[in-house]
């Protein structure tokens, strides 16, 4: 990891905002997109995360981080949430957390994983299940600014019905010329698939990503097990650890 | 208190070990880093002590694990709000390693193979306050959580235990590290959740 070019540095103090649900779509069946609107919403870059800070009746409250799974569009966040079985947060979210009721964000956080649309070297996203929301934010901050960055995004499900955002990925959106997607299915492929599911190897990474020559940003965003796997691969391949920008998250996230 | 989310109750809350605020309870080790994790083979690891004046204390593996080793159980907080108790570690204390050291600094920026760097007041490393560690939970300390070697600040927020530890620079003057110059507190004390600038 080289040291960082540290735009994005932040200098005021964080406050906590109420955000109010609006609308909310299901990406698969354990999956939700929540659109919130908060008042007075700074702006952030795609690939940068909120806390969450829910609080009970009685006063109890907890807190957790979630990505913004879209850039920045005035007073409007967009999260996806994937429920965690017997998760404290996710479960809520994704299933009691209802159109007009408050929680409250604080933000935007993170200036390391994130892509901006200034930058203009080839940029290569592996995703690996709901590792996908930061990266989509990015591959949608690229649409809105009509960059032509080449963009390569390396998904890993377990099956096509795992797929988040399945619809805006399918078909070319406009704005979207210069994206390649390629699915890597780990327990079931759709049909007509060519190759055998399994977990990302090195022939994924090679056919789905750029070579190493290219210089590309590399950002790679899962459970642990499979950055690790993805990192090292990248490593081996001869990309420069600088350039390969990784976020974990372990079983408990949730 | 903050605003009410209709519905929401969280889990079943008995009386047990305090937890910092905004902090929950995890039974697992989940890893957080920015990059790819380092592979440091033992042969070419050695700590590294360097002093305001530039003096140079140098550790390599060997004379390292000569050192006398403690073993402490501890409570560890990451600001992604995970908090796990009970934590044994094995490690060589601060205390010993600066022994030595002759130091008018206040400071301290630790900096770890791959570039990860984190700074400290100098007296949060002693008084049996932090070490060196290359055990966790009774094995060598895996690559992914920082192995061979990491730094174990228990009191302070988990990203200021760098991983793939190589040595720490003694300042006069406070400098910031990688997250700290990115948005994160200076200090980090989970009990007064200093999590990001301004806390």
């Amino acid at each position: 990891m080289a040291r960082a070019a540290v735009s994005g540095r932040l200098t005021r103090r964080l406050s906590w905002r109420v955000a109010r649900l609006v609308d909310y779509r299901d990406e698969t069946p354990t999956a939700r997109t929540l659109l919130l609107d908060v008042a007075g919403w700074p702006g952030h870059s795609a690939g940068q995360h909120v806390d969450v800070r829910l609080t009970a009746a009685d006063g109890y409250s907890t807190q957790r981080s979630y990505s913004l799974a879209a850039p920045a569009d005035g007073d409007r966040l967009e999260l996806t949430v994937q429920r965690v079985p017997d998760g404290e947060v996710s479960p809520y979210l994704t299933e009691v957390y209802s159109v007009g009721d408050p929680v409250e964000v604080r933000g935007p956080i993170g200036g390391w994983f994130v892509w901006r649309p200034t930058k203009t070297e080839p940029v290569l996203l592996i995703a690996g299940g709901s590792g996908i929301v930061p990266l989509m934010a990015m591959v949608r901050a690229r649409r809105t600014a009509r960059s032509r960055t080449p963009f390569r995004l390396l998904y890993s499900v377990r099956s096509p019905a795992d797929v988040y955002y399945a619809r805006e990925l399918a078909r070319p959106t406009r704005g979207d010329d210069g994206l390649d997607v390629t699915y890597v299915y780990t327990r079931s492929a759709p049909q007509g698939w060519s190759g055998k599911p399994g977990r990302i190897g090195i022939a994924d990474i090679n056919r789905g990503g750029w070579p190493p020559e290219f210089e590309p940003s590399c950002f790679v965003c899962g459970p642990t097990g499979f950055v690790e796997t993805a990192a090292d691969i990248l490593l081996a391949l001869g990309h420069a650890p600088g350039r390969i920008k990784t976020e974990r998250f372990g079983p408990s996230g949730g | 208190m903050g605003v009410v989310s209709p519905g929401f109750q969280g889990r079943p809350r008995t009386a047990g070990p305090q937890l910092p605020p905004g902090q929950y309870l995890i039974e697992d080790f989940p890893v957080l880093s920015a990059g790819p994790t380092p592979r440091v083979s033992l042969d070419e690891w050695e700590f590294v002590i360097t002093t305001e004046t530039g003096q140079v204390h140098r550790w390599s593996w060997p004379r390292f694990r000569e050192l006398p080793g403690e073993t402490p159980e501890v409570d560890i907080h990451c600001v992604t709000k995970w908090s796990k108790l009970g934590t044994v570690w094995r490690g060589v204390s601060l205390d010993t390693l600066l022994a030595e050291v002759d130091t008018a600094a206040d400071f301290a920026l630790v900096d770890s193979y791959g570039g990860y760097t984190t700074n400290l007041p100098l007296e949060d490393l002693l008084d049996g306050q932090a070490w060196i560690v290359y055990e966790y939970d009774g094995a060598d300390l895996a690559p992914e959580h920082g192995g061979p070697a990491r730094l174990l600040v228990p009191h302070l927020y988990f990203w200021k235990s760098a991983k793939w530890v190589h040595g720490i620079r003694l300042l006069l003057e406070d400098e910031p590290g990688f997250w700290e110059s990115i948005g994160y507190h200076d200090y980090g004390d989970p009990w007064r959740e200093q999590r990001y600038q301004g806390d």
